[in-house]
């Protein structure tokens, strides 16, 4: 690879693809170099994904041309050859879970012994081997299923490297870990940088990409818009080059009224708590007031949410504006005037073959007609009022949810969570993997919704969802560990959040 | 922020829905999606008329000798299509057919004095509909409430009813029916303008599952918990008793199924229903029912059924011999399930 040494890794130049009437790449245009971490940053549907479907050699481009280290990309169909220039690591596990992380390694290339059938101690080997070089650790006969995310990636990392491969796609790696797996991960990054792998980094985190990326390109209305050194695009011109007008980020929530102290509470936790999962907690929501609820993945504010819209059993007691909620029952729950947004839109929070209107009205499913009945007429006409109102982008309310881009998709959850006219509201993650338009869009609907005398209780760890919130409380290994205002200190609050900072409470 | 100030304060007027071509253009590729089959089954009664041009065509050969003898399958695809859009399985539909009528009428005319028997005849109705209900929810609890997959507990209950009803039955065959119970001598014979009892029951079964399927909460909800029931769970669906009620249903139509078949033929035989499942599968998965859940209409089942009632009909028009004509039927279900495929585009996944 010595005379490669200068040569871009991969060079794509005026690659399109369109899907039937859908352009979903125009002009993409993308260079890296060897050794550097590249990012690769647009909103939802500004033609990343399909870039990176040509890019690995997934699609076919109907114009434009790829080239590895200088030469021509391989035939569509020879994917071992794809396998040596390139490989990509998706949010989604492309690890088959019941087999062990030395058989996903060598998947379809075992080792064999004698008569040629497979040896299972060289396949254990050679994985032990594979996994060290790469200083993985993990072993190599835990099942791929009980892996955490981020030795998952780390497994499909070094699969990826033992094809050949030294240019992986990272595609947005980051989105379902918490704070400390990412600067571990990070680390091992670093590490497989100067062991000389090159890296194409997707992620919605903005501050990300100045910590491990070296260049930046920003792809926007599948184009290429711009490449640059990151340190020479500084956060503003970035967002600007993303969403494409000078008209930057408004900070959501800057200008709430203050929520006196003594709003009348429409949610109160009365020493609730979820069995395996966290100790009795205590926690008020006022009229008008944002709680947001941070913390790790371990520290059970994500169980304490979900045992509040009734999807695990708990102990103690609920109440929604003074009257108490049986537990453990979701529709219950949703009388009683909460409204739910699940962590993971992808599990529980639409379903995909169904409509936008159907998914939008599936918690008012009561209301729109009698004696049962659901009047078409009725569910699409409060379909569009929730397109209208939540700006989904969509063809229309008869389009199924799944075609959506992940910003839409959490709209019409959204929509879904607000149907009822609830008191209030339980998010949890409602902003995760969307762009940050529709980030500014959806915290804008919670900031909107709760000035009108609704409460949110806000579940997560960015930073950006929590500056929204009238206070924030950590939780630490399913307790309340510490409570802020606004205006609360970022450095002091991560640390909490990790558990290091509980001398503050 | 002007983006968002818009949105949605309860005073906040909705704003008129933009005009888009797309939707309408959707709904009618959905409607098409209904009607793949409506070609094939043209085809069919070309290639039928040229077979026997002086009375194909007729109405009292469609209605006849093609249509009187889908009326059962019809019953039994309707029930399972409710089973497969909810995301479940239901094998043991073609046991209830032989077992629900054999029991109820082995409870008026069987040579027993078990609970009480011999039962007044009018109960033959309602026991086969309650016993067929009865396996509906023992077959619901144990995937709803044990959590096993459904495929294999109904497979079970298959072999299990299957070996039953022999028991009941003793190997021989209950027969002479309609001259003995005023209600199976009806279901068999009696016709309204025309048309027998039986297609009459199977349109109105039909029309019912439409309505039910496109314009209420619970038929929605089936699409929602075989599309993803999680998210059916979070939006407040009860998961479980729609799968419940959804077995309890199956169950009652298909035994409604086997006590028309029990009429139409006079008898309960031993066998009655067995190897039906099948066909059943055959005619929702060409008609459009996903296997894998929350998808299909039964409209496209409808359709199913027709087709595999034609094809069979057609075969033996064609002089197919007796002996080859499973073979061939099976080869044409494959030709049509590739047909159905390619006609709907990805619709069939």
């Amino acid at each position: 690879m010595v005379d490669d040494e200068s040569r871009p890794v991969v060079e794509a130049t005026g690659v399109a693809k369109r899907f039937g009437p859908t352009v979903a790449l125009a002009d993409g245009n993308l260079t890296v170099l060897p050794g550097e971490t590249h990012a690769l940053v647009g909103r939802n549907g500004a033609g990343k994904s399909t870039l990176v479907g040509v890019l690995t050699g997934l699609l076919k481009p109907d114009a434009g041309e790829v080239r590895f280290a200088g030469r021509p990309a391989p035939p569509l169909g020879d994917r071992v050859a794809w396998r040596q220039h390139v490989a990509c690591v998706y949010q989604k596990p492309s690890v088959v879970g019941e087999l062990s992380v030395a058989e996903n390694l060598f998947l379809d290339r075992q080792p064999r012994g004698r008569f040629g059938l497979l040896s299972w101690s060289r396949l254990r080997r050679a994985a032990t081997d594979l996994l060290e070089a790469w200083s993985v650790p993990v072993d190599p006969a835990t099942p791929a299923k009980e892996l955490t995310v981020e030795q998952r990636q780390l497994v499909e990392i070094a699969g990826a490297l033992s094809h050949g491969a030294r240019f992986v796609i990272l595609d947005e790696p980051t989105a379902q870990l918490e704070a400390r797996a990412i600067a571990r991960l990070f680390d091992r990054l670093a590490d497989l940088q100067r062991q000389g792998v090159t890296f194409l980094f997707i992620s919605h985190h903005l501050p990300e990409i100045y910590e491990i990326c070296q260049r930046v390109t920003v792809f926007r209305d599948a184009r290429h818009i711009v490449t640059a050194p990151v340190a020479e695009l500084d956060h503003a011109k970035l967002v600007e080059a993303m969403i494409g007008d000078a008209r930057g980020l408004v900070q959501v929530g800057h200008d709430r009224p203050p929520v006196p102290d003594e709003a009348e509470p429409v949610l109160t936790l009365d020493a609730v708590g979820v069995p395996g999962f966290t100790g009795p907690v205590d926690l008020t929501v006022g009229r008008g007031e944002i709680v947001g609820v941070a913390g790790s993945a371990a520290s059970g504010k994500r169980e304490l949410a979900e045992a509040v819209v009734g999807l695990r059993p708990r102990t103690g007691q609920v109440r929604v504006a003074g009257s108490t909620v049986k537990p453990a029952s979701v529709p219950a729950a949703l009388r009683a005037g909460i409204g739910y947004l699940p962590a993971d839109r992808n599990a529980d929070g639409f379903v995909p073959g169904l409509s936008v209107a159907e998914n939008a009205t599936m918690t008012v499913a009561d209301r729109l007609g009698p004696a049962g009945m659901v009047l078409p007429k009725r569910r699409d006409a409060r379909g569009r009022k929730a397109i209208a109102d939540l700006d989904v982008h969509t063809a229309g309310p008869h389009q199924p949810v799944g075609e959506l881009s992940g910003g839409n998709a959490q709209k019409v959850v959204m929509a879904r969570a607000l149907a009822r006219d609830p008191r209030v509201l339980v998010l949890v993650h409602p902003t995760v993997g969307v762009d940050v338009r529709s980030k500014e869009s959806l915290l804008g609907v919670v900031d909107a919704e709760t000035r009108g005398g609704r409460g949110a209780l806000l579940v997560s760890d960015e930073l950006e969802d929590l500056r929204v919130c009238d206070r924030v409380v950590v939780m630490v290994a399913g307790r309340v560990a510490a409570e802020h205002r606004r205006g609360w200190d970022e450095a002091e609050l991560v640390a909490e959040i990790e558990g290091i900072g509980e001398k503050h409470v | 922020m002007s983006e968002t100030l818009a949105v949605g304060g309860p005073e906040a007027p909705p704003r008129p829905p933009t005009p888009t071509g797309r939707p309408i253009n959707r709904l009618r590729l959905a409607r098409l999606r209904d009607l793949a089959l409506v070609p094939p089954i043209i085809a069919l009664l070309i290639y039928g008329y040229t077979l026997k041009p002086d009375v194909f065509l007729t109405k009292s050969y469609l209605v006849d000798t093609v249509l009187k003898y889908q009326t059962e399958l019809a019953l039994v695809v309707l029930a399972e299509a409710l089973v497969l859009i909810v995301g479940k399985f239901d094998l043991s539909l073609e046991s209830i057919v032989g077992i629900a009528p054999a029991v109820a009428v082995f409870l008026v005319v069987g040579q027993t004095s078990m609970l009480g028997a011999p039962w007044p005849t009018w109960t033959v109705l309602p026991v086969a509909l309650v016993f067929g209900a009865l396996i509906g929810v023992f077959n619901g609890l144990l995937v709803v409430r044990f959590k096993l997959s459904a495929f294999i507990v109904t497979l079970a209950m298959l072999i299990a009813l299957r070996g039953l009803q022999l028991a009941i039955v003793g190997g021989a065959t209950i027969s002479n029916l309609a001259n003995r119970i005023p209600t199976i001598d009806n279901l068999g014979s009696l016709r309204i303008l025309t048309v027998p009892l039986s297609i009459w029951i199977v349109v109105l079964a039909f029309a019912v599952g439409v309505v039910v399927l496109g314009y209420t909460r619970f038929g929605r909800s089936l699409y929602a918990v075989g599309g993803n029931p999680d998210a059916a769970r979070a939006a407040g669906i009860r998961v479980e008793r729609v799968i419940w009620v959804t077995f309890v249903v199956a169950g009652a139509l298909a035994a409604l199924a086997g006590l028309m078949l029990s009429a139409r033929l006079g008898s309960v035989a031993a066998n009655q229903g067995s190897g039906m499942i099948f066909t059943v599968f055959a005619a929702a998965v060409i008609g459009g029912i996903s296997l894998d859940g929350g998808k299909g209409s039964l409209v496209g089942a409808l359709t199913g059924v027709v087709l595999l009632g034609l094809i069979q009909n057609v075969l033996t028009l064609a002089q197919v011999k007796p002996d080859q004509i499973q073979a061939v039927n099976g080869l044409v279900i494959l030709v049509a399930l590739v047909l159905a495929r390619m006609t709907s585009g990805k619709a069939q996944d």
